[in-house]
Parts: C-alpha cells; structure tokens; sequence
C-alpha cells in the first residue's frame, strides 16, 4: 500500500515538473523575459510536491502507532490493569491481527485485534487523502504563483543545499551518536571495574564472566582479575609489530621498485597487480593464515625442533603484514614519485648514481609522507579482526613469543560478543572499553599520519 | 684561453643527432667549445639548445625515449662511447638547472654531497675545507658561513642558485653547464651570478644556454646560435652580434623573431 502511494507521489512529482516546465514555456512564448531556465520553475513545482508529502509520511510515522495504541488501551483504562499488562494484551492483539498469535484466544483480545485492523485501515486511507490532498493543494497554489518574475532557481539551490547538508548532517551524527555510545557504555564499565584493574591487569579472562547469573546482584569483586587488559594490548601491539615487521620492507621496497626502477609498461601492469592485494577480503587471508601458513609454520618448527602453536603470533602477524603490502608500496610509491625531478636531475648531475640519488636525497625528501603511510599501515594493522579470530587463537596470553598464541583487542571484542549478550553486563561493557581504547589508539595514529602526510605537501607546493 | 696564440679546444662535438622517439630534436651539430671560455648558446625557445647542453654530460640518459648519436670529443675521449663511465663523467662535467634545485637538506649536505660520493676528502676537516672553498667561489661563503646547518630551501632564489653553483664545484669539474641559471632570478641576484660565471671562467670552461640576448652578451666569449635544431652558426661574440654571417642570426639577434 505504502508502496504504491509512495510510487505515484514519485509520478505526481515527475507530472508537476513538466507542468512546472511547461507554464515557465507559455510565459516565454509570450516574450516574455523568464528570471530563471524553465527546468528550474519544473524542479520548484516538483520540490512544493516533496515537501508536504514528505512531512506527512514523517508526522504519520512517528504518530500513528501512539495514537492508535492509546484509541485501543482506551477501552481497557477502567478496568484496573497494570501498564505491563496492558502493553501485553496490546501486542497481543497486534499479533493476532497479523494473524502471528498462538496463545489463547480470549474475546477482549479477538475484539482489540479488529479494532485494531479497523484503526490501522482508516489511518491508511486517511494518510493517502491527505497527502494527495496536501500535494494537489501545494503544487497548485504553487502553480498559480509561479510568473515571469517569480524567484525559482534560488529556492531551488537552497533546497539542494539543504539535501546536500543533510546528507553529510547524517554522516557525522552517525560518528558522534556511536562515539557516545562507547563512551557512556565505557564508563558503566569504568563503575564496575576500576580503571586501574583494567589498564594495568595482567589477567584478561572475561568467560569468568559467563557463569554469573543475571538475576544475582552485581558483586564488583568477582570481576576482580577478569578484566585486566594488559596481555590484549601487548599483543595487539605485537601482531602489529610482526605485521609491521613483514609490511613496511616489503611494501617500501616494491614502492622504490615501482617509483624509480620500474618501466612504465611494467608499472603499468605491476602497480594494479599489488593493488589487487588491497581488494582481498580480510577474511580470505584469515583462513589462509589458519589453514596454510599456521600449520605449515608448525610443520616448519616441529622439523627444526621447536614447539610452535598451530595458531601463532606469528602466522597472524605476518600474513597480516602481507595484507598491508600494498597500503605502503602504492602510498610511497606515490609520495616518491612527487618527489620533483629536478632534485633527482641535481643529484645525477653530480655523479650520483640511482641508489646514492634515492638514498641520499628522495627516500630523506619523502620520508615524511613514507612515515604518513607506515602509520596508516600500523592503523589497519592494529584495527585488524578476522586474521586474528582464525589464525592466532582467542586466549589472552601475555607473551613475547610469536610463535604462541596471543590474542588482540578486536578478536577478545569478537570473543566477547559471540552468543548471547545482556545489555548492563560488565562483560558486554568490556567490549565498548575495548572499542573505546582502540577507537583512541586509531584516532591519534590517524591525526599523527595526516598531520605528517600534510606538512609533506605543503612542502613542494 | 689560448695558448701560445693557438685556441684550445675543450669539447669537440661532430655530427650530434637527438631523437626523441621518432621527433628528431638535434640535426648533425658539430661544435667546438674553447677552454676556459664561456660559451653562450642562443635561439628561441625549442630549439634544442638545452638538447645539446644536456648531451654533454649525457643527462638525456634519464630520458627513456631520447636517444643521441654522433661523436663528442672531451679531452679527445668519446663521451657516447661504450666505455664512458657516466658517473666519472658527470664529476667532471658539472651541471647547474634553469631553477635553483637545492636538496631539501642543510647548506653544508647540499655542497658536500658532491665530494661524499665520490669519497674526495678523507676527513671531517678536509670536507670543511671544501664546503667552505666551493662556497668562497660560488661568493656565498660571506652570506651563509653562519646557517651553514640550516636547510638550503631557506635562502632567496639567488642564494639558491649560487648555493647549486657552490654544488656543482664542489668536485672541481673541468666543464660547467649551465641552462638558463638566471631565468628565475631578478635582475641583482643575475648579475651577481653573472660576475661569478666571469670568476668561474678562470678554472673552469663554462657552456651557458640564455634566452637573453643581453646576458649572453656580457657573459660569454663565443656564442652558437640554434634555430629548428640546428646550429645555424657559431663564432666570437663579437661577430656574431655585430657583424653575424647568417641572415637568420642577423634576425634573431635584432629581434625580428623569436
């Protein structure tokens, strides 16, 4: 229903834009000088028709429910119910008139169900007489009104400014709405378990807090020793750092290749070819660091006589690390090929050979946007989910040896959130702690890289 | 310079072709640039004359799809030739650029870049020591002896191309090359380069391409003029611009075209 009403307010639009078009035509057939193009006198029309069927749909949306439900409870209000056991019968009787009921049918419930069905049909159909109604009206004052000398491209701009504005509005209040909500989560959190506990605990255990009951009261010293967060950070810092390790020669060496030694015909197809690697979902080189590099890493350490877990550090870390290849060889690709020739020019000029010139003077005139680009690496690499949930294994070990198993703050955040969760819940909370802390982490890493990338450019422009 | 009445010849170029790609940039230039000369070369723009310059140190190497035939003779040694070390040879042939390039580094880097890569001074004082000549001729010394450790990109423009001129010998070549060093300058920093390329001739032979008729005037001893990449004529300076042979010389130096 709301479909078919919605598709013809679309035709009704479309009808009074060339309505619009077509008086702003007559006008200018009678010589008249128009004060804007004909398209925008049609757009206006097709704006007045959007409007008021676009504030109706919203009043209707947000009060309909309300007030039917208070039309229904109406009957009842006299008869000594609770609120709870009035908002039961009232989705009750919604649900039988959905026909979704499988309870016992009682005739108050079988009598609010049609009532129901009647309210919700009348509200229908009056919906629709008023929003044609609304358009018509609108549209055909609108109509009237529009002249040689009416204003109609500047309502026009402003409306599209105004859709243009609400567009990026949504944007960032969808950034704000979900940095509050880790934040007021996170100190719920902070209430429970001290701040100290948490930044400085060396035990993360947080299935100690899956046994509790949810109908016993909340004992803060339970949690004592559940929620310590060190061994997660080290370790994230520690895939991170074997990513790092694997990423940052391999992606700069294939960026100077790329930028100073490479063809242009091999650039050409080779640069693509690494970008590819950028294209792979995450959790592709997850089960191909699980399935592939974990048991072959063990098979290699078993042959040499060490004991490797079949989920490491290191097989993460480092297939993590080929993951970000190509962030730093396309970034410093790029920044090293914005190094100006005429610095390359000075250097051969001199004598220097290709690597003196790329040692000596475009790796040290590049080197702030390379470290913009290792920093984005480090970025990813710490926000990094999947390769570690399948390849290093979920116990939050405080280790410095890669080839255990350790675990990270977006895996334990996984770990955490799998099943059922209770709202309120320390161990649901410790999830937006986690969030928080590597949200604050990513942040500062991102302003540091973009800050550095910046005074870069500046540089040489 | 002569000796003994008789010119010396520097760099003997015969029958230099440029191509860039398919486009012939360069038509059978022969040339011969006198010792401890300046020599200007002059022509519109796109002529090739900062084609040829770039051939004598053979900097088009950096270009993929240029490619330069013919013989050029420096110190009777074919620099196009197979065995030429192009590392050698580029220490010998210094080069200063149209704009001032300095390296984003600190004065003294910039001008001991030379001599660390070609490992000319066996210490901390010997290195000193160079930094400080190759600014003294460069007639910078005075101006930077205090920043020496501040970065290059913080002088004028005329600094700047001094400071690449004190860069370029730094490795005490024989021939310098110069395209168009003033042409981002104003006029004080160009004549106080213009002095300083008067002071270089002494030990060094200078090559100068300009698009100013007037500088090449003041500057130089012999003068070639290129038009449509080819070398139209060359002599003294004198002669070509009091009394040139060429009818197309005799335009171009008069301004009727270019």
């Amino acid at each position: 229903m709301n479909l078919i009403l919605f598709t013809f307010i679309v035709l009704l639009g479309f009808t009074s834009y060339y309505f619009g078009r077509k008086k702003a035509y007559t006008i200018q057939s009678t010589k008249k000088r128009l004060s804007a193009l004909p398209q925008f006198y049609g757009y206006y029309l097709a704006i007045w028709c959007a409007i008021p069927a676009f504030i109706i749909f919203s009043l209707w949306a947000i009060f309909e429910p309300t007030i039917v439900k208070l039309l229904i409870l109406s009957d009842y209000s006299n008869q000594g119910y609770l609120d709870d056991e009035l908002n039961l019968l009232y989705e009750k009787s919604k649900a039988l008139s959905r026909g979704q009921f499988t309870g016992e049918i009682t005739p108050f419930i079988e009598a609010s169900a049609e009532k129901y069905l009647s309210l919700r049909s009348i509200a229908q159909s009056s919906k629709v007489v008023i929003v044609l109604s609304a358009i018509i009206a609108s549209v055909a004052y609108a109509y009237k009104r529009i002249s040689s000398n009416s204003r109609t491209r500047e309502p026009v701009e402003k409306f599209l400014n105004a859709v243009l504005f609400t567009a990026s509005l949504a944007a960032i209040l969808t950034t704000v709405g979900i940095v509050f909500s880790l934040i007021f989560q996170t100190i719920d959190f902070f209430k429970v378990i001290p701040l100290f506990d948490f930044v400085f605990g060396t035990h993360w255990y947080p299935a100690k807090a899956f046994v509790r009951d949810s109908s016993e009261a909340l004992d803060p010293t339970m949690y004592s020793d559940t929620f310590g967060a060190v061994p997660i950070f080290a370790g994230t810092f520690f895939i991170a750092f074997i990513a790092m390790c694997v990423a940052i020669p391999i992606g700069l060496m294939s960026g100077i290749y790329l930028a100073e030694y490479a063809s242009t015909k091999v650039r050409q197809y080779a640069k693509p070819l690494i970008e590819i690697l950028a294209g792979i979902p995450t959790v592709v080189y997850g089960f191909f660091a699980a399935l592939t590099v974990g048991p072959f890493l063990k098979e290699l350490g078993t042959s040499m006589g060490l004991e490797v877990s079949a989920e490491s550090a290191l097989a993460a870390g480092g297939v993590m690390g080929i993951m970000i290849i190509p962030f730093i060889s396309s970034l410093s690709d790029d920044v090293i090929t914005s190094v100006p020739q005429s610095l390359r020019d000075g250097s051969y000029a001199i004598g220097a050979t290709k690597s003196e010139t790329i040692k000596r003077v475009i790796f040290p005139a590049a080197l702030p946007g390379i470290v913009g680009s290792i920093l984005l690496g480090v970025s990813r690499a710490i926000g990094e989910t999947m390769i570690v949930v399948m390849a290093s294994g979920l116990a939050a070990n405080l280790t410095l040896n890669p080839l255990e198993s350790t675990s990270t703050i977006t895996a334990q955040i996984v770990v955490i959130l799998i099943g059922d969760q209770a709202f309120g819940d320390p161990k649901t909370q410790a999830a937006f702690a986690l969030g928080m802390s590597l949200f604050l982490v990513t942040l500062c890493l991102n302003i540091v890289a973009l800050r550095v990338v910046k005074k870069y450019r500046e540089k040489y422009e | 310079m002569r000796k003994n009445g008789v010119k010396v010849i520097k760099i003997k170029a015969k029958d230099v072709d440029v191509f860039y790609g398919k486009k012939q940039a360069l038509f059978n230039i022969s040339l011969d640039i006198e010792e401890n000369q300046v020599t200007a070369l002059i022509g519109p723009s796109g002529c090739g004359k900062s084609t040829f310059l770039r051939c004598l140190n053979r900097m088009n190497d950096v270009i993929d799809i240029c490619s330069v035939k013919g013989e050029i003779l420096i110190n009777d040694f074919n620099i196009n030739d197979k065995s030429c070390d192009v590392v050698r040879l580029r220490e010998k042939i210094g080069m200063v650029f149209q704009k001032p390039n300095p390296f984003p580094k600190t004065l003294y880097e910039n001008v001991s870049y030379g001599p660390t890569i070609h490992g000319m001074a066996q210490s901390k004082q010997e290195m000193d020591e160079i930094v400080e000549t190759s600014l003294k001729k460069a007639a910078l010394w005075e101006e930077v002896k205090d920043r020496l450790h501040e970065p290059g990109t913080g002088l004028s423009g005329g600094q700047q191309q001094r400071l690449c001129i004190a860069r370029a010998i730094s490795v005490r070549p024989e021939v310098i090359l110069m395209d168009e060093p003033c042409s981002a300058l104003d006029p004080i920093a160009t004549a106080q380069i213009e002095e300083l390329i008067d002071e270089l001739k002494k030990e060094h032979t200078i090559i100068i391409v300009t698009h100013s008729m007037a500088q090449a005037a003041r500057v130089s001893q012999n003068t070639g003029f290129f038009h449509l990449g080819q070398l139209i004529e060359h002599g003294s300076t004198d002669k070509i611009f009091k009394n040139p042979d060429n009818k197309k010389t005799q335009d171009y130096i008069t301004g009727r075209f270019g």
